[in-house]
């Protein structure tokens, strides 16, 4: 705490302190230099970003997920934000250190705030917004609950500046966007992973941008459809790319191999919520052991597992 | 001339304490749910649903059990079980409250006078770092209160429908389900029957703005449910938005081979689904 600071909080009375600290932090969060997002060039003209496999915390400003941009002739489109605006910011840096074309889009793969919290750091970028049209509704639903249950976990610091920014360029099954020689085919798909999950294909160097459709490592997480995903994956498998860069792992990732984990994983959770279904075993106690053959396959299993097979079950109940 | 300053000063006083716990409430509120929840919010919703009937303690009337984390917070299952021996009389309804909910009552319960309920589970959405309550009233117009606390998710769950296009492609599909007797001993034709209800709704809270239009999705959702058997009420619901998508409840009753179970729902938009099953002697 700087000298002038802790005289006004002197001079305020001992009760302001704890808003006396976090306006200090604020204003030091703004006043220092955006250092850029150490992205990699994974070929030409595509950077990206690999996240950390963990939850969202103050600590790691929410960088958990995978971020890319592709550069054209004429302008630069994004694909995700990141999950603060801090990283947004951070991933506009790393642009900005390589290119000052516009930046004509900004791509939300799907709903979950690891990927869109950054959105506002794009804000005067003009870029349009793009997403799944379902994407809107889904914001719609949920975007007031995330701005309130991350606070505890990312801390008002990186929240103040967070805003649910829906799309308004919306894509209805396939539709191609153009950076000036360079067409990326943007494909909106069935209830998988979200009811709003978007892939983006480059053309010209064969990337597959997967959104958390693919999940290597880090535990996929449940809140679409589980049928919906496993009935999708013969279809992604058939996206003919060289490589994908997954919505989390590493990048890039070999292609189609990169959906083998999360294939085995969902196999072994569809398989055993199913038994124990059919066995008239209740979804409390039959949470507890699904699919735990798969636990030392991953990231963040304890963390998502129990919640991923309490979706599967009601899910599976219907069959 | 003095009593103007004084006053001034009081003014800017009371500001000052206002504006303290503005700022101090974040802080209270995470240190709370950190370590021992406070019930300030019960405090201040008991009047509002039970007046000023003293609530007791369930002492083993009723029970409840959640888990310790919503892991889903879409869907956290709850299970009830009931006491019914003579001496605390037969409980007549159950009231299911979620603290921290926009709307905290659930679900109020209504049991038919002989169906002999002993079990109850169903789904809740928990929207928060919450208590989750059951207050039972018995025959002699009692209340008893038993209660589990739940903390939030994590992640990027929310209390919010997965698949909104399904879930309104099949509103008000229903689906019973008969399981077998887990006491093989029991006589026939008077022992519990388990059962588990689903009927597809999305149980859509309302709660939800559009972020373009500002507006309020209207809410739509179960309001009322019956379940009987013959001219037997097994029980009915008055439910709310706290209720998980596709309603889902599991009980245990008692059961009467040979008559058909009968299920009446009705939504805020007035639809109505009902559907009916036989019970065959075989099949319990």
């Amino acid at each position: 705490m700087s000298q002038s600071t802790r005289r006004s909080v002197l001079k305020n009375g001992v009760f302001f302190a704890c808003c006396g600290i976090s306006h200090v932090r604020l204003a030091r969060a703004q006043s220092s230099p955006v250092e850029p997002l150490p992205v990699k060039e994974i070929t030409g003209g595509i950077f990206a970003f690999a996240g950390r496999p963990e939850m969202m915390t103050a600590k790691n400003e929410g960088e958990i997920c995978n971020v890319s941009f592709i550069i054209g002739d004429e302008a630069v489109a994004v694909i995700d934000s990141g999950g603060s605006v801090a990283e947004g910011r951070e991933l506009l840096a790393a642009i900005r250190a390589r290119t000052n074309k516009p930046i004509r889009y900004l791509i939300n793969t799907h709903m979950h705030p690891d990927h869109i919290f950054g959105n506002a750091a794009f804000g005067e970028t003009g870029a349009i917004v793009v997403g799944h049209h379902n994407l809107p509704r889904a914001l719609t639903a949920r975007g007031d609950y995330y701005l309130q249950s991350y606070r505890d976990a990312m801390g008002s610091e990186l929240m103040v500046d967070i805003r649910i920014i829906p799309p308004t360029k919306l894509i209805t099954g396939e539709e191609q966007l153009d950076l000036g020689n360079r067409k990326l085919t943007l494909k909106a798909w069935k209830p998988a992973h979200t009811d709003n999950d978007l892939t983006i294909f480059d053309e010209q160097s064969g990337t597959f941008f997967t959104g958390d459709l693919c999940f290597i490592k880090h535990l996929p997480t449940m809140d679409g459809s589980l049928l919906g995903w496993i009935a999708q994956l013969e279809e992604l498998k058939g996206i003919k790319a060289e490589f994908a860069v997954p919505g989390h792992g590493p990048v890039p990732s070999a292609w189609p191999q990169a959906l083998e984990q999360e294939q085995r994983y969902f196999d072994a959770l569809a398989r055993d919520i199913r038994k124990a279904i059919a066995d008239g075993v209740p979804m409390a106690e039959a949470v507890k052991t699904a699919a735990e053959s798969e636990r030392n396959n991953w990231r963040l299993f304890d963390e998502y597992n129990v919640r991923n097979a309490t979706a599967a079950f009601a899910e599976l109940e219907w069959e | 001339m003095m009593i103007k300053p004084i006053r001034l000063r009081s003014r800017v006083v009371a500001f000052v304490i206002l504006a303290l716990v503005g700022a101090a409430m974040p802080f209270a509120a995470s240190a709370q749910s950190a370590s021992v929840p406070d019930t300030k919010t019960w405090d201040g919703l008991k009047g509002d649903v039970f007046g000023q009937k003293p609530i007791g303690d369930a002492g083993g009337i009723i029970t409840i059990d959640a888990p310790k984390r919503a892991e889903d917070a879409a869907i956290v299952p709850i299970d009830l079980h009931f006491k019914t021996d003579a001496s605390t009389g037969r409980i007549k309804a159950v009231t299911l409250i979620v603290d921290e909910n926009p709307s905290p009552v659930a679900a109020v319960f209504q049991f038919g006078k002989d169906a002999g309920v002993t079990h109850l589970a169903t789904r809740l959405r928990v929207n928060a770092y919450s208590y989750v309550r059951a207050i039972a009233e018995t025959e002699d117009g009692k209340l008893h209160m038993t209660q589990t606390f739940v903390k939030a998710s994590g992640g990027c769950s929310a209390p919010a429908m997965k698949n909104q296009d399904e879930s309104l492609a099949s509103l008000g599909k229903m689906k019973l389900r008969v399981f077998t007797s887990k006491t093989p001993g029991n006589e026939p034709m008077t022992r519990a029957t388990e059962m588990q209800l689903m009927i597809r709704h999305p149980n859509n809270s309302g709660l939800q703005m559009d972020q373009l239009t500002r507006y309020y999705i209207p809410a739509h959702f179960i309001q009322g449910l019956t379940v009987s058997q013959g001219d037997r009420l097994i029980m009915s619901m008055d439910g709310g938005i706290s209720i998980s998508e596709d309603p889902n409840f599991r009980f245990e009753f008692d059961a009467k081979p040979g008559e058909d179970v009968k299920v009446e729902a009705a939504d805020t938009e007035g639809k109505k689904f009902q559907d009916e099953w036989p019970l065959e002697s075989s099949s319990l």
